[in-house]
């Protein structure tokens, strides 16, 4: 199974990670924001990853960390 | 087992640059290569004027910053000094093929034997969105209001098919990060640019397409579709010059 790690801290929220998920598994947060005051990514149906890391290709600031 | 994780050849700093600005996946491409390599230790990079002047907080090897497009020039001085590092310079659309055209045409015309990592987003992305001269005709920005008109302010400049009409240069190639297929393309494309230098193969520039959301007046997404509407028909993608041996 695979697992994300977000560094919430560094991410701008510009959703180019959600975008690049092909099974629609990221989202921005409604509820948080980060110190920068962006809405940072977060994750949902966290079980159905498969760690294909299309989504920390496409994050211009590395924000997310991928294992599988 | 991590599959993906920022390279060791970027700092902690968090990037200064916009939300959605292509400009942090090419810089985590140019470490990643460097990482790969195993050359962070012998790296010299060459900072531009531009939004990546800051670029020297954020690799982990020497850096140098250079004045406005003088890049290549300080590249070639080091390089010629201490042969046995790698150099590369990353330098923007306004520093490159603006002001610094002299440089990037005569450092090319020698075949110094450096690494040029080009970021093509048509506009003056630092000093507020002025037009370029890889604008695209009718691309609207700050100093062309009404659309870039060819009859007053020219076409845009396509810097790798100017480049390959020179004999020197061994390695141009067109690439751009709006997909995770074309990132692949581009990792392997700046990785190449940096093996052909440690070959000895000589002048190798990299132009990649990139997104400008604030500038462009869009959100990051339609950005990227922007790159492959509008840019990618200007210029296209692909190989100009690679010289084997």
């Amino acid at each position: 199974m695979a697992k994300l790690t977000f560094n919430e801290e560094r991410c701008k929220g510009c959703g180019l990670c959600v975008n690049a998920c092909p099974k629609e598994l990221l989202t921005l947060s409604r509820t948080r924001l980060n110190q920068k005051g962006h809405t940072p990514v977060e994750m949902t149906r966290a079980e159905e990853c498969s760690g294909c890391a299309s989504c920390a290709t496409m994050c211009p600031d590395c924000v997310i960390r991928v294992e599988r | 087992m991590v599959v993906f994780e920022k390279p060791k050849s970027l700092t902690d700093k968090e990037f200064h640059y916009c939300p959605g600005c292509t400009h942090g996946i090419i810089h985590r491409l140019v470490a990643e290569s460097i990482d790969e390599l195993g050359i962070e230790g012998r790296t010299v990079g060459v900072a531009p004027v531009g939004c990546a002047v800051l670029a020297y907080d954020y690799f982990a090897c020497d850096m140098i910053e250079a004045a406005h497009g003088r890049a290549p020039a300080v590249a070639t001085g080091v390089k010629r000094s201490m042969p046995d590092k790698v150099v590369f310079t990353y330098q923007g659309d306004g520093d490159l093929a603006s002001i610094g055209m002299c440089e990037t045409v005569s450092t090319a015309a020698r075949g110094e034997n450096i690494t040029i990592i080009f970021i093509n987003n048509a506009i003056y992305g630092m000093t507020g969105g002025q037009m370029a001269p890889t604008s695209l005709v009718g691309q609207v920005t700050q100093t062309s209001p009404y659309g870039r008109d060819p009859k007053t302010q020219g076409y845009p400049i396509r810097v790798c098919e100017l480049l390959a009409t020179l004999d020197a240069p061994a390695y141009l190639e067109r690439v751009t990060v709006n997909s995770v297929k074309n990132v692949h393309r581009a990792k392997k494309a700046i990785r190449k640019a940096f093996q052909n230098q440690i070959e000895g193969k000589g002048f190798s520039l990299v132009e990649v397409l990139s997104a400008c959301p604030t500038n462009w007046g869009m959100t990051p997404q339609k950005a990227l579709e922007w790159i492959d509407e509008k840019m990618i028909p200007q210029y296209p993608l692909g190989v100009f010059r690679d010289k084997e041996g």
